[in-house]
Order: structure tokens, then C-alpha cells, then sequence
């Protein structure tokens, strides 16, 4: 049956595009068929972005509730082959609390998870697959993945205070770039300064890998991080191999970036976001999540993202340069006039 | 080229402070005080800067209106926006304390009585000091709270003390040092980073920050 693309809107658009990007790549779609148990959610309420939940009786009288996240029904559903690599995605309406209106909101959500012997090789092919993504969704517009190793600041979090309440304030800090802080709160804590200086140093790196993975060699060099550094090498090598190999996206998107923050409870290895110029927010998350499969009682690894669809509808809407150019011109214009 | 910065100032004696610290590092926007228009810009320097309410600086800066700001550290603790905290610029020095009639002293059996501005961050103080609180949320003439008995202290920001001093009020306990600090939207800051990170060195050198 032959249709008319224009009858779709800006996000099916979107949707097809990813679904397209995925299935080439090998994943299959993963359809959410059923209501979890409310207690899925509870568990690992820390795993979500809000611990707000719909929740409904079903008619055996069991507490359920209404999706605020896929990637947990995944995880639970999904059989546990440690050697073998599941590759899925999905694309399913999500029910959270939005931030912004405090109130719950209905959330179309796309989102790709590769589990399973989600090795290396894995973390390189899902970090192409998000800049891939990226490139889809921005419409002409700059976008960069920030990629991080979570196990570099974990390890140097620890070897600086065995004190879990610090390690957690140290860490909201390092999400803020926030180096000043850190060294009031390392001196106050009578944390080492050399210790201090590491994490300074882990924060203070930005940019191009080639150019960052030099500098992070030097930082973590004798540190309990630097077996953590070659791991991160290597998954950089194969995603620039991929890359080579598939002659997909650039890779000069991508840039190098330690404050990315997790739950240490979840996740571990890659962290990546991914931002578009002109939205001010976040429009792809993503990491390895292998610890999540442990306290799930399973021994695959894990590695996925998940795409806001509902952000990149701000898209073109937003505040910034272009709203701010057009206004400076008519500024401009509109004084001339009174003068 | 070059990308314009966009900045977001408080308006007041902080902003026109942190402004000159601004000029002084090469980022001197012409006739910035003179009008009362709220937007200027200087192409030469690659700024824009905008006069807004201190209070709102964080929320312009969290929704990509500007790349940056200046807030102190007191907005930026009650309203935790989801921002860089790049530089304490060591301007704007003050502390929040907790304010009380002389001979005051605290009944435990009782829900402590607090006046404030600042419902967060008194909150989180008396939480993490185990004290039970009833919060009463006032929008300014804080000082004036215990003295009608509407609650039994306050908690504020305090500069000199003179205030306190005038209306019989004593610092009870010292909750932080507050100071205003140099903020970056999280997304803009990946599409500017190298003139972002260009006017913090330039600032660190003239500034000492």
C-alpha cells in the first residue's frame, strides 16, 4: 500500500527513521505486552528518573502499574544468555512525572538495549548506534555524545573516602563540574590532596578523545583507575574500527566527558548522553548497566539508551541564538525608530 | 566563527559587580548601564548579556535562554537547578544563618517555629541536624517574624548584621557561606565549550578566581 509521508508528524518521522536505523543494525522490536507488578518498580525505584508511579488494582487483586520505564520489564522478562548477545528496541509510551509540570505525563519513549555477552565490542557498536541516532533526529542541527567511563569516577570516588554519604555528595558534585566544592568538601574531610587532585584532574577533561585519552593516561597513571582507562581505549579503538569498517556517522561527534553521574547501584563501564544544539535538555541517555542485571539475579551484561522523544520535540521551539538573533535585529530597528 | 555567549546578570549591585568583572576580562558590552533596556550585546567581544531578576538567573540559564549566569549560591541551593556550577566568582560574600531573639533558646519538645525565604534550604538544615520543624514561608521583612511571634527564628541571609542587630535579633547558628557562582546550561555548554572555557581563563587571570 503506497502512502503520503506527509501524513505522518515530526515524531512518527522520527520513530520510523530510528526503527529503521535499529532493524538494519539486527535489532528486533520488543513490544511491551502486559502490566508489571507494582513491585518491579518499587525495587529499583532509584533506577528510574522519578519514583512516582501509576499504580492500579488488577481483578486478582494484585498491585500493578503503568510503565515509567522499559528498560526493567527488559531485564525481567528477558531470558538470562550470559553468551549469546539479544539485541532489541522498542518504542512504547512511558507514564512519569514530568519535571517541569509536576504532574504525570504520557511519554513516548524509543530506546535499544543489548544484552546478553554484551562485551566490548557491544559497548563500540551501541555507542555508533546513539551518535547514528543523533545524526537522525537533529534535523541539520550540531549534536555531540558525551562519552564517559562511570567506573573512573567510582574508583577514584572510593580511594578518596570509604564513607558512602561523602562518596555521594562528592559525586552530585563532579555532575555539576563543580571542582571548587569538591576541594572545600575533600580539604573539610581531610581527604589527601593528591586524591583530590585526580578527581580535579578526571573533571577537568573535555573534548576529542584522541586528544583527551593522552591526558586521562596521565592523571590515572599508578591510581586505582588505570586498568579502567585501557578498558575505555579499547571500546574507543573498536567504536573507531566500527566506524571504519561501516562507514557510519563520523565519529566526530563524539567528545570525552567524566561528569556524568549515575546510581552506582545500576550502572558501570560506558555512560554516554547525547545533546542536540538549540535544545537545552538531555535527548539521549545511555551506559552499561551490568549491575542492574546482578541485583536482578541475572548474569548477562548489559548496554542500552534510551531516545526522549517528547525533548526532541523542543526542537525549533526553544530559547537561544536564533530566537536572540531576530530579536536583537527588530531591538535594533525598534530604537532607531524612537530615536 | 566564533559563537556570541550569551549571559544572564542579576539585576542589582551583584550584576553590575560581576559585570565589571566581566569587562575587566575583555568582555565590555558599551552603554550597558545607561537606558533601561534589559539585552545588550557586543559582537567585538562575542557577548550578550541580559539584566534579570537574581532569582530567575538559574531558570534562564537551565532552559537555554542564556549559556550562562551569575547567581548566588543561595538561589541556586533552594531552587537545585540542573546546571553547571563552573567558578565562586568570591563576590557577593554572605552567610545563612539561623537568626534568634537574644535569650532564645531552643525547645525540644516542641516543633521549632522557622521563618524563612529560603523553605529548602531550611529544610535540608534541620534535617540533617535532626530537628523537627514547622516551616513558615514569608517573601521578605523576615526579621520581623520572631519579634510578633509568628515563629521562634529565622533563617536568612546576613551581610553585616546590622539588620539583626536593629530589630534585636542574634546569629544562632551559622548554616553556610554564601557567595555568587558562575553557572552553564548543560547542553550549551557542549556547543561553546571552547569560548566558555576562553572567558573562565580570561577571568581566572584578571579576576583571581
Amino acid at each position: 500500500m503506497q502512502y503520503d509521508q506527509n501524513v505522518l508528524t515530526r515524531t512518527e518521522r522520527r520513530i520510523f527513521a530510528l526503527r529503521t536505523l535499529y532493524s538494519r543494525a539486527g535489532y528486533r522490536s520488543y513490544r511491551m505486552r502486559k502490566f508489571e507488578d507494582y513491585d518491579l518498580y518499587s525495587r529499583n525505584k532509584d533506577f528510574l528518573l522519578s519514583d512516582r508511579v501509576i499504580t492500579f488494582t488488577d481483578t486478582n487483586g494484585k498491585l500493578k502499574a503503568l510503565k515509567p520505564d522499559v528498560t526493567l520489564s527488559i531485564v525481567k522478562n528477558i531470558e538470562d544468555s550470559p553468551d549469546i548477545v539479544a539485541r532489541l528496541f522498542y518504542d512504547e509510551n512511558v507514564y512519569r512525572v514530568s519535571e517541569r509540570t509536576n504532574s504525570f505525563r504520557e511519554i513516548m519513549q524509543m530506546g535499544l538495549e543489548c544484552i546478553g555477552a554484551a562485551d566490548n565490542q557491544a559497548a563500540a557498536e551501541v555507542i555508533s548506534l546513539a551518535e547514528q541516532s543523533l545524526a537522525l533526529v537533529a534535523e541539520d542541527n550540531d549534536y555531540i555524545l558525551r562519552v564517559s567511563d562511570i567506573d573512573l569516577l567510582i574508583f577514584i570516588l572510593e580511594d578518596m573516602t570509604d564513607s558512602r554519604a561523602l562518596q555521594s555528595d562528592l559525586l552530585k558534585l563532579a555532575g555539576e563540574k563543580n571542582l571548587h566544592e569538591i576541594s572545600r568538601l575533600a580539604a573539610a574531610n581531610d581527604i589527601p590532596e593528591e586524591k583530590c587532585k585526580t578527581l580535579i584532574g578526571l573533571l577537568g577533561l573535555y573534548g576529542d578523545p584522541e586528544e583527551v585519552m593522552p591526558k586521562l593516561a596521565e592523571i590515572c597513571r599508578g591510581t586505582v583507575a588505570e586498568a579502567e582507562v585501557s578498558e575505555l581505549q579499547d571500546v574507543l579503538d573498536r567504536f573507531y574500527a566500527e566506524k571504519e569498517r561501516t562507514g557510519a556517522g563520523h565519529g566526530r561527534h563524539i567528545v570525552l566527558d567524566f561528569s556524568i553521574i549515575g546510581d552506582v547501584n545500576y550502572y558501570n563501564g560506558m555512560a554516554f548522553e547525547g545533546y542536540i544544539d538549540g535544545i537545552p535538555e538531555c535527548v539521549l541517555v545511555g551506559g552499561r548497566y551490568d549491575r542492574l542485571m546482578r541485583r536482578m539475579k541475572k548474569k548477562s551484561r548489559a548496554i542500552g539508551f534510551a531516545v526522549y522523544l517528547d525533548t526532541l520535540g523542543m526542537l525549533g521551539r526553544t530559547a537561544g541564538d536564533q530566537a536572540i538573533e531576530s530579536f536583537f535585529g527588530s531591538y535594533s530597528a525598534g530604537d532607531e525608530e524612537e530615536q | 566563527m566564533a559563537s556570541m555567549i550569551n549571559v544572564a546578570l542579576p539585576k542589582g549591585r551583584l550584576g553590575e559587580k560581576v559585570y565589571k568583572m566581566f569587562e575587566e576580562a575583555g568582555y565590555g558590552c558599551p552603554d550597558i548601564f545607561e537606558g533601561r533596556k534589559l539585552v545588550f550585546e557586543s559582537r567585538d567581544a562575542g557577548v550578550r548579556y541580559f539584566w534579570v531578576k537574581p532569582s530567575d538567573v538559574p531558570i534562564y540559564v537551565e532552559r537555554g535562554a542564556a549559556d550562562i549566569g551569575v547567581a548566588g549560591k543561595d538561589i541556586l541551593l533552594e531552587y537545585a537547578p540542573n546546571v553547571y556550577e563552573l567558578r565562586d566568582l568570591g563576590i557577593g560574600k554572605c552567610r545563612m544563618v539561623v537568626a534568634a531573639p537574644k535569650g532564645f533558646t531552643d525547645d525540644s519538645e516542641y516543633p521549632l517555629r522557622v521563618a524563612t525565604k529560603f523553605v529548602n534550604i531550611a529544610q535540608d538544615y534541620y534535617a540533617s541536624v535532626g530537628r523537627d520543624i514547622d516551616i513558615i514561608k514569608l517573601n521578605g521583612s523576615i526579621e520581623i517574624a520572631p519579634i510578633l511571634g509568628l515563629s521562634d527564628v529565622i533563617v536568612d541571609l546576613v551581610e553585616t548584621g546590622t539588620t539583626l542587630r536593629e530589630n534585636n535579633l542574634i546569629v544562632y547558628e551559622n548554616i553556610m557561606d554564601i557567595s555568587a557562582r558562575l553557572i552553564a546550561n548543560k547542553s550549551g555548554y557542549n556547543f561553546k565549550s571552547r569560548e566558555i572555557n576562553a572567558l573562565l581563563e580570561k577571568l581566572q587571570q584578571t579576576a583571581q578566581i
